[in-house]
């Protein structure tokens, strides 16, 4: 097109609409404040919800009671053994996912050969990730009623029981190790390389850098990983149940102080509230409220920490 | 200068391939653990598909009386019975995590739209912890309150006696129902799906929004027509972790969808979101008092088999559905 | 071990003031051009028309406490190419992008001065409607990830009330594919996806996607500075032939190329307008000394 001199000035006549927003436009962003409320209110709901009730039946007495077979709310006791069942298989899975999803994310993001190993890591990883916790819970059965891991549970007329706090670790190691590969990685991988190459100059191994340098430096994100792991951990219900024994109380094994405890049978919050509602056998919803609110407190504590943690290492460690 | 490197000057080399190789293992056997377990389940699960073949997919039958054959036949150690045709339990985890799905896409969308653009800062400051607090609220606990509020609710309130009347002689309507299941299903796959889509809006590249802005096209339409698009593997790799999820889902089904292995009818009407059934982990979970029974045992693999396959075949689609978008630089 | 010794650091002076330019020799007739491409054939004869569309009056615009732009006022017509150059960081780019509103996208950005576009205050209209009439196209290409055809067509698509039909705008496609001067390279299949073109292609589309908004300003942040020199010629040339039809704003860092596509530049340094004036007398003659040192390359 030739530049041919407009006679007049002025504003071009412009078909369309008068205002830049079609109808369907605004339905739109209407919608999408109607779900983001929406989802507000849900949260709030459920939070206030057991926030009421758990503060209507929580009474000290119930963290340090242990439960007891009963049928009244009275006679039924509190949750001092499930509350104390869920630190200890919290800590126990964890202590074994964190140093194995650790390695597993070193080795996935700084050396990753063969690369037909890679790929087959990640995609377990993100298979496991994916895997209903009751196909892990009759995993665990399987593997754990084999005579060979008969040590690691009771035995009973030359049948291993293969339900041991033990057993419901190692599966929950299981499902709060993606989280921590996952956050390890994405954490290694945000370090730029021209650090590592840095320290390379200098002489150092891959291994030094990666103990001196790297890990270090990923320390939140090992941190969150864990927190949020640890989340899902005291959060399982099916694990727990398939895999713990589900006795109310602490039954040891054997009279040896700690492995009998934990070659034992025992219980967990979320197995408790399971037995206490209305469709378990226990059937004391009062217990499971006060229970559940318990629970919560941990799962935002855990969210806050992870809060924390993710806020303060965003101002901490700038990578130029 | 640390230790370390004085003691290991000579050995740098080897001290590198020491770790690598010990690393490697260790990445191995988790792999190999991974695989073991396919390997377990499928062994214990074996006499089952054997003795019903594809039938065993199917329908026939009272699923109930079956499961009580073959239980009984189990504990009193006679010839074992392992007749079974899950098809109501196959039914019911469909309708249930179809049902979820279809609901929380098009809102976890709107949702996750909103928070990577539209809402004004103090909302989206208070939105995405609620979306973490969401999804991390143990399942257990969403069983409590849906059994003690959403099912009563639906049974003591929208269903009315004549229709529970009308349905007596087959099952009971007491409100633990599809309902329930769907729609707390709903809130849990929901957090999994906004998570995904906010990583990948928030992927999408600056300038093509600015560049569309810069048309004089309106953000809401920008947002959609270019952020929204270009996401489309990010879209399917999030539903299909969310089914995956909603499929695997157990304890709170158990506790919420009714424990009768019923295969509810569409052609029954209205009525059939409120009639009870049964999802496959939700079966496991009720029958585990009866794992000592050997051909229960095996029908209780059986139905972990199919989960297992099924949760591992979706979590992979979704993982390469998000590759595609590394084509854009995006990286989700 | 022995250690050795780290090699010795060189400081720079802490305080670092531009050079000045020491005066070029005269040539003979005493008049001697500040540049030496000045009087290169390269510049087309001035448009006949100049129409005026935007006045930006007392501009300042400022990101939190530092302020970047500093009470600018220029014209901006139609039939002139208008070139804004300066060092990095003069606020150029700032100052472009606050005549069609996209300051705003920048979180804590404040303005304050006018500017008008047809005698009416920008910040009075629709930022959507403003951006339909005064569209940009940016430095690095960014073709949707859709084929040319819905890559011109978006715009049209998404402007009207209704969505037309692929024949009603194909006309129009074609049309702005020809004005970029792109039509000849993609006519054969418009379906091809538009990331596969070459990026002196990409940046003509997003020309051509630009004009099929039909605007009447059109805004050029740095286009060719990721190009090849032959996608540079290929777009001064398209400038040139547009700016009767649009007024043309450019911002650019090469002073050769303000000098070939434009009718007027606009010197800044540090947010503050320097020197405005035709690119013959600013380039030639700039009253202005820091002008002088700048486009003699004394520093940039």
């Amino acid at each position: 097109m030739s530049t041919a001199p407009t006679a007049t000035a002025g504003v071009r006549p412009r078909a369309g609409t008068a205002s830049a927003y079609r109808l369907t436009d605004r339905l739109g962003l209407g919608l999408a404040w109607f779900f983001g409320l929406l989802f507000c209110a849900i949260a709030g709901a459920i939070v206030i919800y057991f926030a009421i009730e758990g503060i209507r039946y929580l009474r000290p007495g119930l963290l340090f009671t242990n439960p007891a077979p009963g049928v009244s709310e009275s006679q039924t006791g509190g949750f001092l053994d499930p509350m104390l069942g869920t630190f200890i298989i919290g800590a126990m899975a964890m202590a074994i996912a964190l140093p194995v999803g650790v390695a597993m994310a070193v080795w996935l993001s700084e050396f990753g050969r063969p690369t037909a190993l890679a790929r087959v890591a990640e995609s377990a990883i993100e298979m496991m990730a994916g895997e209903p916790a009751v196909v892990l819970a009759l995993f665990g059965l399987t593997l754990f009623e084999l005579h060979a891991l008969s040590f690691l549970s009771q035995t009973t007329n030359g049948v291993v029981l293969g339900q041991s706090f033990f057993a419901a670790a190692a599966l929950l190691a299981l499902v709060g190790l993606p989280m921590v590969v996952a956050n390890t990685r994405e954490g290694l991988q945000a370090i730029p390389s021209h650090v590592r190459e840095a320290s390379y100059a200098l002489g150092k191994t891959k291994i030094a850098t990666t103990r001196r340098v790297l890990l270090p430096a990923v320390r939140p994100s090992v941190i969150t990983g864990t927190m949020l792991g640890l989340g899902r951990v005291i959060g399982d219900t099916a694990i727990v149940l398939l895999l713990m024994g589900g006795t109310l109380t602490f039954q040891p094994a054997n009279s040896v102080p700690v492995l009998g405890l934990l070659r034992g049978t025992g219980d967990t919050l979320t197995g408790y509230i399971y037995y206490n509602a209305p469709t378990g056998d226990g059937n004391q919803p009062d217990k499971a409220y006060a229970a559940a609110f318990v629970l919560m407190l941990m799962v935002l504590a855990l969210n806050l920490g992870v809060d924390l943690v993710v806020n303060r290492s965003r101002n901490a460690v700038r990578w130029s | 200068m640390d230790e370390d490197d004085f003691l290991e000057q000579d050995h740098g080399i080897s001290q590198d391939q020491r770790a690598e190789l010990g690393l490697g293992a260790l990445v191995f056997a988790v792999v190999g653990l991974l695989l073991a377990m396919f390997a377990f389940v499928v062994h214990e699960a074996w006499p089952s598909f054997a003795h019903n073949g594809i039938g065993w997919f199917g329908p026939g039958g009272n699923l109930a009386q079956q499961i009580q054959a073959i239980i009984t036949s189990g504990e009193l150690k006679e010839a074992p019975v392992y007749t079974f045709h899950a098809w109501p339990l196959i039914w019911s985890t469909i309708l249930i995590a179809a049902g979820a799905v279809a609901i929380a896409f098009p809102a976890s969308l709107f949702i996750s739209v909103f928070i990577v653009e539209f809402a004004p800062p103090w909302l989206r400051r208070t939105l995405e912890p609620v979306v973490r607090l969401l999804a991390s609220v143990p399942s257990v606990i969403y069983g409590l309150a849906g059994v003690l509020v959403i099912v009563p609710l639906i049974g003591n309130h929208l269903i009315t006696q004549s229709e529970k009347a009308s349905v007596t002689p087959i099952i009971q309507l007491s409100g633990a129902s599809l309902l329930a299941a769907v729609l707390i299903l709903t809130v849990m796959i929901a957090p999994i799906m906004i998570a995904v889509f906010v990583d990948g809006l928030r992927a999408v590249p600056r300038g093509w929004l600015e560049g569309s802005l810069a048309l004089g096209v309106n953000p809401w339409r920008t947002f959609w027509k270019v952020g929204v698009r270009t996401i489309r593997p990010v879209l399917v790799a999030g539903t299909v972790l969310a089914t995956a999820r909603a499929m695997g889902e157990a304890i709170m089904l158990s506790m919420v969808s009714g424990s009768v292995p019923f295969a509810p009818n569409p052609i029954d009407g209205l009525i059939f979101i409120f009639e009870p059934s049964q999802p496959l982990a939700a079966t496991i979970i009720h029958n585990t008092e009866a794992l000592n029974s050997a051909p229960m045992k095996a029908t209780l693999y059986a139905i972990g088999a199919v989960l297992l396959f099924s949760s591992a075949m979706l979590s992979l689609i979704g993982w390469t559905a998000k590759r595609p978008m590394r084509r854009y630089g995006v990286i989700a | 071990m022995e250690l050795r010794k780290p090699p010795p650091v060189r400081r720079l002076s802490d305080a670092w003031t531009p050079p000045t330019a020491t005066p070029p020799t005269t040539n003979g007739n005493g008049h001697h051009p500040v540049t030496s491409f000045v009087g290169a054939p390269q510049r087309a004869a001035p448009s006949s028309i100049a129409i005026d569309r935007m006045h930006v009056e007392n501009l300042s615009v400022s990101y939190g406490e530092k302020p970047a732009v500093k009470s600018v006022s220029l014209p901006i017509r139609q039939g002139e190419v208008l070139a804004l150059i300066g060092p990095s960081g003069c606020g150029k780019t700032t100052l472009l992008r606050s005549l069609n509103r996209l300051t705003e996208l920048t979180r804590g950005a404040s303005l304050s001065g006018r500017i008008t576009l047809d005698g009416v205050d920008i910040a009075s209209m629709e930022a959507t409607s403003l951006r339909r009439r005064v569209t940009m196209v940016f430095q690095q290409p960014n073709p949707f990830p859709m084929s040319v055809f819905d890559n011109v067509a978006y715009v049209l698509r998404e402007q009207a009330s209704r969505r037309p039909r692929r024949a009603a705008v194909r006309g129009a496609v074609n049309d702005a594919l020809g004005r970029a001067g792109l039509l000849d390279e993609v006519a054969d299949n418009l379906d091809h996806p538009a990331l596969r073109l070459s990026g002196g292609q990409q940046q003509r589309l997003c020309i051509a996607r630009a004009l099929a908004a039909d605007p009447e300003v059109l805004l050029l942040d740095e286009p060719c500075s990721a190009l090849d020199p032959v996608s540079t010629r290929l777009i001064e040339e398209l400038i040139i032939k547009l700016r009767g039809d649009v007024a043309i704003v450019i911002v650019t860092h090469n002073l050769q190329q303000a000098y070939r596509v434009a009718d007027y530049v606009a010197f800044m340094y540090l947010g503050e307008l320097v020197e405005y004036g035709s690119a013959h007398k600013l380039f030639g003659t700039p009253s202005q000394q820091r002008t002088r040192d700048y486009v003699s390359g004394a520093f940039g």
